[in-house]
């Protein structure tokens, strides 16, 4: 266990893990709505807080497990409760805390009825989430990762809009019948490790090709769909329409980063040899999503499925900076979970604020909203540039690493890329413009009013992160950097090791 | 006196609800003589726990496997009776007798689980048996007679099994000379690999399978379940099978760990069962029927767990089908009370169900997810553990097509939940009929169980292989 930094103070990762689960207890009592509310927002609150406390503490220089708490869980399968952060999964974490009080905030007014049921919902959605990035054990893991299922599934099936039967069905299958085979990958990967299950000790280890290769298949499958990676990406676009905007919010930001971070935690590191065997076509199935994702956004009317199929193409480019397997594509594609988090949340939750005021989230209906919000659309402008990577906003040093650690790997892979931006800034500037300022037909638009307080306090902090990250991210690159040295060092170790191996014999 | 105590209290139930049944008593003051009968049923259970000893020449032994069983069978009964209907599902002038054969029933299979001889095992099953099946013709008489098809098929079915089980025992017998269990055991211990006795066990085993809904011995179920009142059904699908696994766990036990041919042919059993169950399940429209059919899937897990032959393959058959008894008994606790008339529900009666009662739909959602194998709850961690101990013992494939199983099951578990959050105007204006406390207090009291046993399975398992040890 010499990974893990056993942390004898407060056990600051537990208390977030399970402040939430506490907060959702002492909201079965309550009887008023706007109680439930604000304990909701106290409970996510101060987890946030915690989260930023987490920061301060977190050491930079080293790429162990920080935090980590290790107590016995089901002593006869050496099943621990073992959590800790390190440099990949610390942002996750961080931003999963933070945006969830805002998550609270937009469902202030947004959700009506029954809204004791809906904030339990969250609030269990957060201790999973927050759960899943600092499992270090791997029962743990797939315990939290299944059991956000159940929340999210009941978020998009109540409280979801027309068509949420289906697509909450859709959501449910998809992903759970996706991660059944990770489960028996799991207990292999146990087997194979003197029935441990704790994750790092099962990183590098000399699994046979072939066995890699189906375990690798087995992690593909899990979180290729929660990314969701083309082809898999169907009920995305489903799921986000339906679901109310605190849940589109959740999907967007945290749930599609779980795929990814899966990648990086356990693809790599487990079975490193079906990675670099199986690499060029993950590789071109980034490239397709992002293409893909890219002119179907262009299509859209409902600026919900635009921005889901945009995320398609967004997280498109974070698998991408994943497989090409170097430093600026790995720091890349960390940074871009953040930013594709923090920009394409912001982007839900200001078409969920014109919803809520048109009760429609199709472009038409909203064209030309610019002359009566000019505080929303200004938002919507700062928000919609960051989406397509624009130059001083987060989202432009992430695709940036990434596109740069392409073209480190592969000429023709980056060329086929860029077309991926380009059709980026396509289809945002087109809705940008149509909700500015639409057309010479704009439908009377003299009765909406403009953001109010609440909205301004629960749109202002994302763009305070996409400024920041845009025009600084040095301090958050910093955080990662080792993490994905060391990642990058071991993977070659392992790959130098294994081509001796293969000498030898 | 003490060793027994629990047998004899349901022996003078079953006495005082024959004297009951002679006047014409009322519904409601019969009912609450079977509660107090019954929980006096659970209180002498837990209190006859710690008992240890024999009775009957050796036939009868009780030790904490036993006594631990007859806990379960206890609490289970008494959930069922706790969440039955007052009226509606039994027919109103056979109440009484109804409940009489209930507890000869219990009687019978807490009599099974602590019999150690092979007659005292087959007068034991045949006494629950039979109960069991005058009660599924007891229902409230429906338009076409459903109840007694039900029970003519439960009844042929079940005694074609028996004479299998009675056909094995003569096998036994025959080679081992005696009709003891610790004998046969040390008499077995050479024959293991002669066909002879390989065929009698199997034999007798297949009045278990039968019981337990395994795949091919599963006929009756899908009719059985559909034709029963809901909480004969409710009754069937938890509490024999509780026993069943006993059993089959005790003679299991007897084949030694080197019968490799046994082994494989129970694993195509509990594949069998695994994909019969779930592919037959898509298909259902009858809640009962697809739960019957989710039954058979499940007893297929059970079997896998067995079929490790080890004490903790053991412990963890025992430690699922308690949690698959609480599961179902969640799902049946919610079809009870939605039908104080006694009908059949399809998968639509349940729209709505979210806005008439959201405590039911909790109940209801929690065990089908669980059912389902979904974590937090006690089934995916009882699914879990069957594959693990399953891939330890290098059953790869088997353990890949149970995983697969669990995806092709979630679909219709999950089409009863859909049901119940989707808010359907015209059938959610259906009368809800008013909730007992004592429904509330079982569903609380089911779903943490079902919680506590999935997030906190080390001192349930420890219980059960303290039992486990104690038999081998």
């Amino acid at each position: 266990m010499d990974q893990l930094l056993l942390n004898p103070g407060f056990p600051l990762l537990s208390a977030m893990v399970f402040l939430p689960l506490v907060g959702s207890f002492i909201l079965l009592p309550v009887k008023s709505d706007e109680q439930c509310r604000i304990v909701s927002l106290a409970a996510t609150g101060l987890v946030a807080l915690l989260s930023i406390a987490l920061v301060i503490g977190f050491d930079n220089s080293t790429a162990a497990f920080q935090f980590g708490e290790s107590y016995r869980w089901i002593p006869s399968l050496d099943i621990n409760y073992t959590v800790g952060v390190d440099g990949i999964s610390i942002l996750l974490v961080v931003m999963t805390a933070l945006i969830m009080p805002f998550c609270v905030l937009a469902s202030w007014s947004y959700i009506k009825k029954r809204v004791k049921p809906f904030m339990i919902c969250l609030l269990i959605m957060e201790t999973a989430m927050i759960g899943v990035f600092v499992a270090l054990d791997f029962v743990l893991f797939y315990i939290l990762w299944e059991a956000m299922l159940i929340p999210m599934y009941l978020i998009i099936a109540i409280w979801g809009g027309p068509r949420k039967v289906y697509a909450s069905i859709k959501f449910f299958l998809y992903t759970l019948a996706g991660s059944i085979l990770l489960l028996v990958a799991i207990i292999w990967l146990a087997w194979q490790n003197d029935f441990s299950f704790y994750i790092p000790d099962m990183m590098w280890q000399p699994y046979a090709l072939s066995a890699q290769i189906l375990i690798f298949l087995a992690f593909f499958l899990a979180f290729a769909i929660k990314v969701p990676m083309f082809p898999f990406h169907t009920w995305l676009p489903a799921a986000h329409v339906e679901a109310p905007t605190a849940g589109s919010v959740i999907l967007a930001s945290i749930l599609l980063k779980m795929g990814t971070y899966g990648f990086l935690r356990f693809a790599l590191p487990i079975v490193p040899d079906a990675t670099f065997y199986l690499m060029p076509y993950v590789l071109w199935l980034s490239i397709a999503g992002i293409i893909y994702g890219g002119l179907t956004a262009l299509a859209q009317q409902d600026m919900k499925k635009l921005i889901a199929y945009s995320s398609v193409g967004h997280m498109g480019f974070v698998t991408l900076g994943i497989f090409i397997l170097n430093k600026q594509g790995i720091e890349g594609a960390i940074l871009q979970m953040v930013n594709h988090g923090i920009t394409t949340g912001a982007l839900f939750l200001c078409v969920g604020m014109i919803y809520e005021r048109t009760h429609s989230r199709d472009l038409h209906v909203s064209s030309g909203v610019g002359q009566y919000m000019p505080v929303f659309v200004t938002f919507l402008a700062f928000f919609s540039l960051s989406s397509f990577g624009f130059p001083g906003t987060n989202s432009f040093v992430g695709e940036f690493l990434i596109l740069a650690g392409t073209f480190e790997f592969d000429l023709t892979l980056a060329l086929a890329a860029i077309p991926g931006a380009v059709l980026a800034a396509a289809y945002m500037l087109r809705m940008l413009q149509k909700v500015i300022w639409g057309g010479a037909n704009n439908p009377d638009q003299s009765y909406l009013t403009d953001l109010n307080t609440r909205e301004i306090v629960t749109l202002a902090p994302f763009l305070l992160f996409v400024l920041w990250i845009g025009l600084g991210p040095k301090p958050f690159l910093a955080m990662i950097d080792v993490s994905v040295v060391e990642l990058l060092a071991d993977l070659a170790a392992h790959k130098s090791e294994m081509l001796a191996a293969t000498l030898v014999h | 006196m003490t060793l027994f105590l629990p047998e004899l209290i349901l022996l003078m139930g079953s006495l005082v609800l024959f004297a009951v049944s002679l006047g014409t008593p009322k519904r409601d003051t019969l009912r609450s003589l079977v509660v107090i009968l019954t929980t006096l049923v659970f209180l002498t259970s837990v209190l006859a726990l710690k008992q240890n000893g024999t009775l009957f020449f050796g036939a009868y032994s009780v030790d904490i496997f036993s006594q631990l069983f007859k806990v379960l069978i206890a609490s289970a009964t008494l959930a069922v009776i706790l969440f039955s209907p007052s009226g509606g599902g039994i027919r109103e002038d056979v109440t009484a007798e109804y409940y009489m054969f209930l507890f000869i029933g219990v009687l019978g299979l807490m009599m099974l689980v602590s019999s150690v001889e092979l007659l005292a095992i087959f007068v034991a099953l045949e006494l629950s048996s039979f109960a069991v099946y005058i009660m599924v013709s007891m229902r409230s008489p429906a338009a076409d007679g459903i109840q007694m098809e039900a029970g003519m098929k439960y009844l042929l079915f079940g005694v074609m099994a028996t004479a299998f089980m009675l056909f094995g025992m003569s096998y036994i017998f025959g080679l081992t000379g005696s009709t003891y269990l610790s004998d046969i055991i040390a008499g077995l211990d050479k024959l293991y690999n002669q066909p002879a006795a390989l065929v009698g066990m199997l034999m007798i085993l297949v009045s278990f399978f039968y019981k337990l809904a395994i795949f091919p011995f599963h006929f009756w179920v899908p009719d059985v379940y559909e034709g029963a009142a809901n909480e004969t059904t409710a009754f069937i699908a938890a509490v024999p099978k509780i026993a069943a696994a006993a059993l089959m766990i005790r003679l299991v036990a007897m084949i030694s760990a080197d019968g490799e041919m046994v082994a494989n042919l129970l694993l195509v059993l509990a594949v069998g069962s695994m994909f019969y169950g779930n592919l037959s399940a898509l298909a259902q429209k009858d809640v009962k029927r697809l739960l019957g059919f989710s039954g058979i899937s499940h007893a297929g897990f059970v079997l896998f767990a067995l079929i490790t032959f080890q004490e903790n393959g053991y412990a963890l058959a025992l430690y699922y089908i308690v949690g698959y008894a609480v599961m179902t008994l969640a799902c049946f606790l919610v079809i009870c009370s939605l039908t104080p008339d006694g009908r059949n529900l399809e998968i639509q009666s349940f729209n709505g169900l979210y806005q008439r009662s959201p405590l039911l739909a909790l109940t209801l959602t929690i065990g089908l997810f669980a059912l389902a194998g979904i974590p937090p709850f006690v089934g995916f961690t009882g699914k879990f553990m069957v594959l693990y101990n399953g891939l330890k013992d290098g059953y790869l494939i088997a353990v890949i097509l149970a995983a697969i199983n669990t995806a092709i099951a979630i679909y219709y578990y999950l089409s009863i939940v859909r049901a119940a959050y989707c808010t359907d105007q015209e059938t959610s204006s259906e009368a809800m009929p008013a909730q007992s406390a004592a429904i509330s207090f079982t569903s609380v009291a089911l779903l943490i169980i079902i919680i506590a046993m999935g997030v906190a399975p080390a001192p349930f398992l420890a219980i059960s292989a303290s039992a486990i040890g104690a038999i081998l």
